[in-house]
């Protein structure tokens, strides 16, 4: 027993090395990828904040009517975000937008192609499975300090962990979807002569797309419960006040900005949820 | 109907599996299908299948479930590819190879030459049926105006005109197979492969589409490749039958030819199944006139009505008499529309293609037997009895009649 725990396999210090490699020589990759993510979503996040709150409200509203012809989600998400406003979160709350939908864009962008691919390729979906099992496996924080080192401090290290723990959403979802399309429905495309791309389009993701949606909500609401992880290496957001009310135990604020998340979290989901199709 | 095949099988063998050659030594070696799968894991689909479907015809492939027939039919179109054996589609006077011919060419042939049909009608179900019956077109890439034309024409075919922004989901089974039929018939192509398209469909509405396809290849003439479980379907549709047993096709022939001289036990037992009314023709079924009791020109037609037939010169009929004196009229048959009009005691005199379903009606109207003529000259009688063989499926079978003509 002793020779065991004496003999200790240096993982920790390999992994250690392995990211001060990429720190040293690598680190203008890694600076200007924060740059830019970190310009990006600066602009979202400022436009979001430039624009008056009712009129934002407004719009959500107006969204919300053209995707759902709804009145009753539109009686929902209004109250809802005005609420938000009251309590004074909504600059916190246009933060945590941005990153969310940074973050899902990034996801989906990312998640959607590599899905497909998957499911054309029987090998590559046996490579892809248990590295998406770790991604969604590993405590969160673990990567986070990675992140931290290479992208430094600030909205960037959160929206990259964000994107690694729920990127495995689409590319599952996708991959569902595409794989799971009907055999005749191939056939009736291939018998009609369709190229490998027609079939893609006109057959294959047409047949996904519910599930293909399903996963851009889920990856909206795991992105939202990162929220708070991020703000612990700085991403700023609905996040910050819940970690402050964490170390003053201030309960009032702490709930106060867990509503804030939960309204946040409500209205995205019915907005974004794709109304059922029936067969 | 030209006499050219549209469509050729030259022994196709279709296995499935990875590593088809040992699999194709057996078979050539005479071991059935369970004993190649016993002894290489593969699964033998069709074996040594060779078919030539004539331009203009509908060849139906009959066979039970496993029986190999819609493997070969999707072998005309590459769904399935034949491991050996070449598989000709002539169009247009060009013959090309499915088997061996390159993507382009498949692909051409798919497009402008084989539209098909499935059993379960395989509709997008996120398209319109307008989108749907436009969808070969559209991989084509044909202009949406003109796209729009065809799926008007071929809509109004098939009689969805008012349904053409629907969903499939909201029509019922033997609407969706009319979409699943515009669908084909957008295309225009000369070759129609059907895999069961009115299987999933109930009885009714089964033949009424049928009836639809029918009337539809009066005037299309396309040459259809038929596959079907049901022996009445196969006889209904099919211009020849091809029936598969155990990926081997066992016999072909016309509805007919099938009903008459079934050759194995196999065949023989979807014959015993069927409903021969509107197979059997008076021809097949008829008691030939030199079996009939003739004396001084007048031939004795069916004992139990007691009706006979005085020959003119010609051996033609030329008056009748019933219950031995009284004198009835002879009525050229022309066709189900006049049966209705018929007077009791009436002989009618057919032709030999006449089916066994209009002599049913004719002789219930009647009450007398028919007659039947070709060239004019008397070849034979259709009485109750000639009737009854019939339905019992034994038309051939005359030797229990013999004493019949005596007993007059």
């Amino acid at each position: 027993m002793n020779w065991l725990t004496e003999h200790k396999i240096p993982l920790g210090h390999w992994m250690r090395l392995a990211v001060d490699w990429l720190n040293e020589h690598a680190a203008f990759v890694f600076y200007a990828i924060s740059d830019g993510l970190g310009a990006m979503i600066g602009a979202v996040t400022d436009l979001l904040l430039w624009a008056h709150p009712l009129a934002l409200i407004g719009l959500f509203a107006a969204l919300a009517w053209w995707l759902h012809r709804s009145w009753r989600l539109v009686a929902l998400i209004v109250p809802a975000l005005l609420l938000i406003v009251n309590l004074g979160y909504w600059a916190a709350t246009m933060e945590t937008l941005a990153l969310v939908l940074f973050a899902t864009a990034m996801c989906m962008a990312v998640g959607v192609p590599l899905g497909i691919a998957a499911a054309h390729r029987p090998w590559l979906y046996q490579v892809l499975r248990p590295v998406l099992d770790l991604t969604q496996t590993i405590p969160t924080f673990v990567y986070l300090i990675p992140t931290l080192i290479l992208f430094g401090l600030g909205v960037v290290p959160g929206l990259i962990s964000t994107v690694i723990f729920a990127v495995a959403a689409p590319v599952r979802l996708t991959h569902l979807g595409i794989s799971s399309t009907p055999r005749p429905l191939l056939e009736a495309g291939e018998s009609f002569g369709a190229s490998r791309r027609q079939l893609l389009w006109k057959i294959e993701l047409p047949h996904a797309m519910p599930a293909i949606m399903a996963g851009l909500t889920q990856c909206i609401m795991l992105s939202l419960s990162m929220v708070v992880i991020a703000a612990l290496v700085g991403a700023g957001g609905l996040g910050k006040p819940v970690v402050r009310a964490l170390n003053t135990v201030n309960i009032g604020m702490g709930f106060e900005a867990g509503l804030a998340i939960v309204i946040l979290a409500i209205v995205m989901d019915r907005v974004f949820k794709q109304p059922e199709r029936k067969r | 109907m030209s006499g050219a095949p549209a469509v050729s099988f030259r022994a196709v063998d279709v296995v499935f599996g990875k590593r088809p050659n040992p699999a194709l030594a057996l078979l050539d070696q005479g071991l059935d299908r369970t004993a190649i799968q016993e002894r290489t894991g593969h699964i033998v689909g069709v074996a040594g299948a060779t078919l030539d479907v004539r331009e203009g015809e509908i060849c139906v492939l009959m066979g039970l479930s496993g029986s190999g027939k819609s493997t070969l039919l999707r072998c005309v179109n590459g769904l399935n590819s034949p491991t050996r054996g070449r598989m000709l589609v002539t169009v247009a006077g060009r013959t090309i190879d499915v088997a061996s011919c390159d993507r382009r060419a498949l692909n051409h042939l798919r497009t402008h030459a084989i539209a098909m049909v499935f059993q379960q009608f395989a509709l997008l179900p996120w398209r319109t049926v307008a989108e749907n019956v436009g969808f070969g077109l559209e991989l084509q890439g044909v202009p949406r105006a003109q796209r729009d034309a065809v799926v008007a024409e071929k809509l109004a075919m098939v009689g969805l005109e008012a349904w053409k922004n629907a969903y499939a989901h909201e029509l019922s089974g033997g609407m969706q197979q009319r979409v699943g039929l515009a669908r084909a018939f957008a295309l225009d192509a000369p070759i129609l492969l059907m895999d069961e398209p009115f299987s999933a469909l109930d009885p009714l509405i089964r033949c009424k589409l049928q009836d639809e396809l029918l009337e539809l290849q009066q005037r299309l003439r396309k040459t259809i490749i038929f596959v079907s479980h049901d022996l009445d379907e196969a006889m209904k549709l099919g211009n020849r039958i091809a029936i598969m047993d155990n990926a081997r096709i066992v016999q072909t022939g016309t509805p007919e030819d099938i009903a008459l001289n079934p050759v194995n036990a196999y065949v023989a037992d979807f014959v015993a199944h069927m409903n021969p009314i509107n197979v059997l023709r008076g021809a097949s079924i008829m008691t030939p006139v030199d079996a009939l009791r003739t004396l001084n020109g007048v031939v004795m037609v069916e004992a139990e009505t007691r009706t006979a037939v005085r020959l003119d010169g010609q051996g033609g009929p030329a008056s009748a008499t019933m219950d031995g004196r009284d004198a009835v009229p002879i009525v050229d048959y022309r066709g189900p529309a006049q049966v209705d009009g018929l007077a009791r005691r009436t002989v009618v005199s057919a032709p030999p293609h006449i089916t066994m379903r209009e002599a049913l009606e004719i002789r219930r109207r009647t009450g007398a037997p028919i007659i039947v003529k070709a060239d004019g000259r008397l070849i034979g009688a259709i009485g109750n009895a000639e009737l009854y063989r019939g339905i019992l499926g034994r038309p051939a079978d005359r030797v229990s009649d013999d004493g019949r003509q005596d007993a007059v």
